[in-house]
């Protein structure tokens, strides 16, 4: 009985969300274009970072290390004067300026370790660290190469050999396609359920449902359901087809796992998105409640940057946001070929957290109405 | 089919309006066909008609809210279809649309929604003071002026939408059922206004459609109509005399073909049985409802029997709707108790609820799904068997007359239409009582009769308690026993006759407004007489003169404002919006500024020493010491290894080989493997840029101590200086960029939904039909929100600079320039997304997916925009946050001023016009 209500009112749902042609055209849009474009948008690695050399020693030494910068890493370096130097790197044209001091080259030889100057602009703090790193190991392996015609050092003979896994080449489009996969996943989960609710409320539909032997909880899981598989459907098809289809990321893992872990997250993201109707009055605030959850919950996941790296207090309070345990385990069923055995903890979060923000919304729902 | 006007009445022969072969169609749906009226200027015209026969339809297009399909519409002189002659006339047309208060705003005071009419159509200050203070003198809502619209009574909206109407003096006023849902008192005092109007501007012109055929009588000049067609046109006389009837209610019925008249009959409620009326199915004890300081119910009892029909009668807004819903559980009761069969109303009794059909007062049903799929729906959610649905249905429908429309969407139902379905759908389980609020408002006789013959039909025969309320007086008459309910408390409960002799009235209506005077201690109309007294006296209260000012220019300033101000005022009185908007952003500028760190260190990596020398642990110990990792318990084997990379546990192993020490005492060649997890690209070069340094450290280090002087000294060095920035602090970097993200998001966000939930809601009306244009109405939607993130652009600075302690470098007022010129983009974007969408949900997914993706990934805030490539790199060229994330950098971080920035101001500049353009250019001026 209460099965069939929770059918019956999901349906109901279906065919209201297939009511709004532009709200479909959204929904294809986010789960195609959208991952497409996020995925080739980013750089490979370090592109084309402007760089600019002064070069006052004029010396054999000094343009073999210009020569040594190219594309695709740096941009051809632009050879200007140190007076130059401040004011482009205020406009912002250069993101790296070297400084060869004068008589760099007859230093060099004569051990005296002269001192290259790099400045780095500090606001541009993603190309900031690599981009330091990449200029610092050219110059030293050309001014080794260069003095290696001069003398022959004794150096130890420990090679490193640096592999990457799960992603050799470390594309960054496999990253981006499945971190707009990601955001974009919750992003209409949250919207879907939230606005659905509030659209019954005012509209005045909510309370014909309540007058009828229907309870809250129905009312809830049916949204529930109904719009988690609108978007259980989308995220499946532009899985198989536009990021393992189209974008070529391999899918390490289990297909059916992560679908299994995505239908547990979108429990978590609809509940969060019906919890958030219940607090919002209007469509309005709702709008503006949607984007406060959203934006943190986007940019503190660990998709944008590693959730390592974050101070520890964020850590610990992202642990509440579905989206955290949502990006580890797609990483590691997606990426690293986890198993249930290595991602068990995450689904349990995502249920626990699906679990609780549900009982807040069921508590909330008669107040809701007023 | 007559098509003549009866010109005998007109004062002047110049009709005001002309329609010839008009029709229109809705899908697939004809709602006119081939309509051909002249209305003739200076009457009261009325359009009467059932349901659904396009009454409406041919208002809006009358008013020019509609787009004309086919025929052509003339009004005032010129061509409806003819854009500039739309603008030229709609300062002397106003139009009320059907529905109570639909084109006002609940959140504003009376005085407030009158004003905003007063600016749209370009008036002073003063001379709008001077009109209000006429208007809402006269229609008695003067001591009403400071109340929000939301809690006035339907009498006192539609009186204050009259107001509206009337505050440009129109020449034609055009009412879509002005009086539906009204209680007679009210309705009385609304007709009265009217007569008082015209008789002081006799030139003005008003056609109304009504359902209430008393009020039809005293009409000038009626149009009836039925299917999208003119049935006959005339006085009311001419009309009786044609047909034969002494009343319009039968004229009417004679009217209309023989098929739909066929099924008519007049009702007749057989008496109840005697044995009757033991059994009590609904009680109200002490009932009472409380409201903050305002009680809407005061302690109210009555018994309704089983199979009892009871009439609940009351002004709007006294207390009957409240009633009802504490009966259904709706609203928990602040005191008393409410019985149904016997059991005190609790709202998780289902099966309760299974025995109670109710019908709210406002269409409640949904929309999104077919007449068909509503019935549906209701039947299985009240659990029908499966098999008996669909005949239920088809039952239902043809009951209520649903047959045509069984697959229309209820949105392109006249309201007579849609509430029938809503009491088909209130009685599709056949329960065992009715709860019915105002089911026949907007009924068309026959409808209602046809209506009246189910429910006394279901009381005698199927022995259903029936609970109504109405404004209906014929229909009061009807029911077993009436209460009539005002300001909370029931004046009188008793059956209909009763109630009448013992105030000794002639009939109902009349007994009901006496009782209603005597507690107002107000005589209601100025006029005794029932309805519209067409022959007021005339020149009482002077119309406020003809003439003013008429701006028909394309951009006129006030009219712009008059938006402006109403979207602050209502942003004011939704202080959680306008609190949400500003602390909101603070709030989230400290947890993004705070949290979203571009560093990349703490990683956690793992050993895996096959050696176990001093040497080799000297090299773990050498990247375990760095401030970037965190080392975790070594690694057994590979399996291992693998099995920690896979969980994602380890972003880097380390494997030394066994003989490492040994090897290297030798100068034999070794190899040191690390591997890095690579499922995150960006912190997977950065590890290896660690790892590099790392190892090639440690070499230098270990080389002097094993090869003493034989080794290099370092060649040279590499002197790194970070700028603007020295210490590569995250927060210092991303405080302002985080700015531009929440002067974008925050600020569309409020735009879009201040445009689309006017579509949503309705009042998008007035924009169609007064003289504001497109680029006025949004800029004037846009300018509060401007300030609001102009306002927040200040606040996110001052905590920036205040609480981060981020340096604040370069020139301020270029920065407070940027934002302002970046807030109108912003709330230009949401103006764009805005005319593309019609719900307020595909409005807000469009604007989380159209700002959130492009601002955090394409504008420069990680990566570069000069670095990105693809329709990322067009998209991040042409977003307004890239440029406006490079001037809060260059004004925080890098002591730029204007000198240095103007270059980044001017893609910000052409921006505006643009998105205003392309917002003007999608929105329509005209319902579709």
């Amino acid at each position: 009985m209460r099965l069939a209500n929770i059918l019956k009112l999901g349906i109901k749902e279906l065919r209201s969300l297939a009511r709004d042609p532009m709200m479909l055209v959204l929904i294809i849009y986010a789960f195609s274009m959208s991952i497409y474009t996020g995925a080739n948008a980013l750089p490979e690695t370090l592109n084309r970072a402007a760089i600019a050399v002064v070069d006052e020693d004029q010396s054999p030494a000094s343009s073999r290390i210009i020569t040594a910068f190219n594309p695709p890493y740096f941009s051809i370096p632009k050879l200007i004067t140190q007076s130059e130097m401040d004011r482009r790197m205020d406009a912002g044209i250069d993101t790296f300026a070297l400084d060869i001091p004068p008589n760099f080259q007859r230093d060099l030889l004569a051990r005296k370790s002269p001192t290259i100057q790099l400045n780095v602009d500090a606001t541009r703090i993603s190309q900031a660290f690599t981009g330091a790193g990449y200029v610092q190991s050219i110059v030293t392996s050309e001014v080794s190469e260069f003095l290696k015609r001069y003398r022959s050092a004794a150096s130890l003979p420990i090679d490193l050999s640096l592999r990457a896994r799960f992603n050799q080449e470390l594309k960054k489009a496999w990253f981006g396609a499945i971190s707009h996969f990601m955001s974009n996943i919750t992003m209409l989960s949250i919207v879907l359920t939230g606005a659905a609710l509030i659209r019954e409320r005012e509209h005045g539909t909510i309370e014909h449902l309540l007058v009828m032997p229907v309870t809250p909880f129905e009312i809830m899981v049916s949204k529930i359901w109904s719009m988690g598989l609108v978007v259980l459907a989308a995220s499946a098809l532009s899985l198989m087809f536009v990021i393992h289809g189209l974008l070529a990321v391999p899918i390490e893992g289990s297909f059916a796992l992560f679908m299994a872990g995505t239908t547990l997250y979108l429990f978590a993201t609809a509940s969060l998105g019906i919890f958030l109707a219940t607090q919002a009055g209007s469509m309005p605030q709702f709008g503006l409640l949607l984007m406060l959850a959203l934006l943190p919950l986007q940019v503190l996941s660990g998709t944008l940057t590693p959730r390592e790296s974050m101070p520890e207090l964020i850590r610990y309070v992202m642990l509440a946001a579905p989206n955290t345990h949502f990006v580890m385990m797609a990483q590691s069923i997606l990426f690293r070929g986890a198993g249930l055995d290595v991602v068990w903890p995450q689904f349990a979060a995502l249920f626990a957290i699906g679990a609780i923000l549900f009982m807040f919304s069921l508590r909330r729902f008669r107040q809701f109405l007023k | 089919m007559s098509d003549q006007p009866a010109r005998v009445i007109t004062p002047t022969t110049v009709p005001v309006a002309q329609l010839a072969s008009v029709g229109l169609s809705y899908g697939a749906t004809r709602a006119l066909e081939s309509v051909s009226i002249d209305v003739p200027s200076g009457c009261l015209v009325g359009l009467i008609g059932p349901d659904g026969v396009g009454k409406s339809t041919l208002l809006s297009l009358v008013a020019g809210a509609r787009v004309i399909q086919d025929g052509h519409v003339e009004v005032l002189g010129g061509d409806m279809a003819d854009t500039a002659h739309r603008r030229r006339t709609c300062p002397r047309i106003a139009y009320m649309p059907q529905g109570l208060g639909k084109n006002l705003y609940p959140t504003l005071s009376v005085f407030e929604n009158v004003d905003f009419f007063g600016r749209l159509f370009g008036h002073g200050k003063r001379e709008r003071e001077r009109r209000i203070g006429e208007l809402l003198q006269r229609t008695d809502l003067a001591p009403f002026a400071d109340r929000p619209v939301g809690k006035l009574s339907g009498g006192m909206k539609q009186k204050l939408g009259l107001c509206c109407a009337l505050i440009h003096d129109p020449d034609l006023l055009i009412l879509d059922e002005p009086t539906t849902g009204i209680d007679p008192l009210s309705r009385r005092q609304f007709w009265q206004l009217i007569a008082d109007i015209r008789a002081d501007h006799p030139g003005m012109s008003v056609v109304v459609s009504t359902a209430y055929m008393e009020e039809a009588a005293l009409f000038d000049l009626l149009v009836a109509m039925d299917a999208g067609r003119v049935l006959a046109t005339g006085t009311p006389q001419d009309l009786l005399n044609r047909t034969n009837t002494t009343t319009l209610d039968d004229a009417f019925i004679a009217l209309l073909p023989e098929e739909k008249r066929r099924g008519h009959k007049e009702v007749i409620i057989p008496p109840r049985p005697a044995e009757d009326g033991q059994e009590v199915a609904i009680e109200a004890e002490q009932l009472t409802m409380r409201f903050d300081d305002f009680t809407a119910v005061d302690h109210v009892s009555f018994r309704i029997t089983r199979g009892e029909i009871f009439g609940f009668l009351g002004s709007n807004g006294c207390g009957k709707t409240t009633t009802m819903k504490m009966l259904t559980g709706l609203l928990p009761a602040t005191s008393g108790t409410a019985r149904l069969f016997g059991r005190e109303v609790d709202p998780t009794d289902m099966a309760v609820r299974r025995c109670v059909g109710y019908m709210s007062q406002t269409f409640s049903l949904y929309s999104e799904l077919t007449v068909r799929q509503n019935l549906d729906l209701h039947a299985r959610l009240f659990s029908l068997p499966p098999d008996a649905i669909p005949a239920r249905v088809n039952e239902m429908a043809q009951r209520f007359d649903l047959t045509d429309v069984m697959e229309a969407f209820p949105d392109a139902l006249p309201l007579g239409i849609r509430q029938r379905l809503s009491l088909a759908v209130a009685m599709i389980h056949s329960p065992e009582m009715l709860i019915l609020d105002e089911p026949t408002s907007g009924v068309d006789p026959i409808a209602r009769d046809s209506f009246w013959q189910i429910l006394s039909d279901l009381s005698r025969k199927d022995n259903v308690t029936i609970f109504v309320s109405t404004h209906f007086m014929n229909e009061a008459e009807r029911c077993d026993r009436i209460a009539l309910m005002h300001a909370g408390k029931v004046l009188v409960s008793d059956t209909p006759a009763a109630i009448v002799k013992r105030r000794a009235a002639a009939t109902l209506e009349e007994a009901f407004v006496a009782y209603l005077e005597d507690v107002t201690g107000t005589k209601g109309g100025r006029s005794t007489s029932a309805g519209p007294a067409i022959s007021a006296e005339p020149g009482r209260i002077p119309v406020p003169s003809r003439g003013a000012e008429r701006r028909r220019q394309f951009f006129d300033l006030r009219r712009m404002m008059a938006y402006a101000l109403r979207e602050a005022l209502e942003l004011r009185r939704d202080p959680i919006r306008a609190a949400l908007a500003t602390l909101g952003s603070i709030v989230l500028m400290f947890v993004m500024a705070y949290g979203l760190n571009l560093d990349v260190d703490n990683l956690s990596f793992a050993v895996l020493d096959r050696d176990d020398t001093t040497i080799s642990r000297d090299y773990t110990l050498q990247i375990a010491g760095s401030r970037y990792f965190t080392e975790k318990a070594p690694i057994a084997d590979y399996a291992d290894l693998d099995r920690r990379m896979r969980s994602g546990e380890l972003s880097l192993a380390i494997e030394i080989p066994p003989g490492f020490a040994r090897d290297l005492e030798r100068g034999r060649k070794v190899e040191v493997g690390a591997w890095i997890d690579g499922a995150m690209p960006t912190r997977a070069e950065t590890v290896r840029g660690y790892v590099q340094g790392m190892h090639a450290d440690w070499l230098m280090k270990e080389a002097r101590e094993l090869l003493g002087r034989r080794a290099a000294v370092g060649d040279f060095q590499l002197e790194l200086r970070y700028r603007y920035n020295p210490s590569v602090e995250s927060l210092v970097a991303m405080a302002p960029a985080v700015i531009p993200l929440l002067l974008l998001m925050i600020p569309a966000m409020l735009a879009v939904l201040s445009v689309v939930r006017e579509k949503e809601l309705g009042s998008i009306i007035n924009f169609y039909v007064t003289p504001v244009t497109r680029l006025e109405f949004l800029t004037g939607k846009q300018l509060p929100y401007v300030g609001i993130g102009l306002l927040n652009a200040l606040l996110l600075a001052a905590f920036a600079v205040v609480i981060f302690r981020v340096p604040f470098t370069g020139s301020f007022l270029t920065f407070m320039l940027a934002a302002l010129l970046y807030v109108s983009a912003t709330t230009g974007m949401g103006l764009v997304i805005s005319s593309l969408t019609k719900s307020q949900i595909a409005a807000m997914f469009a604007t989380a997916l159209l700002t959130m993706i492009p601002a955090t990934q394409y504008s420069g805030l990680i990566d570069p925009v000069s670095s990105l490539q693809g329709a990322g790199a067009v998209i991040g060229r042409i977003y307004p946050t890239t440029y406006f994330v490079t001037i809060a950098r260059g004004t925080f971080s890098k002591a730029l001023g204007f000198a240095d920035l103007w270059r980044e101001l001017v893609p910000l500049l052409i921006a505006i016009p643009v998105l205003l353009g392309a917002g003007a250019a999608l929105l329509r001026k005209q319902a579709n």
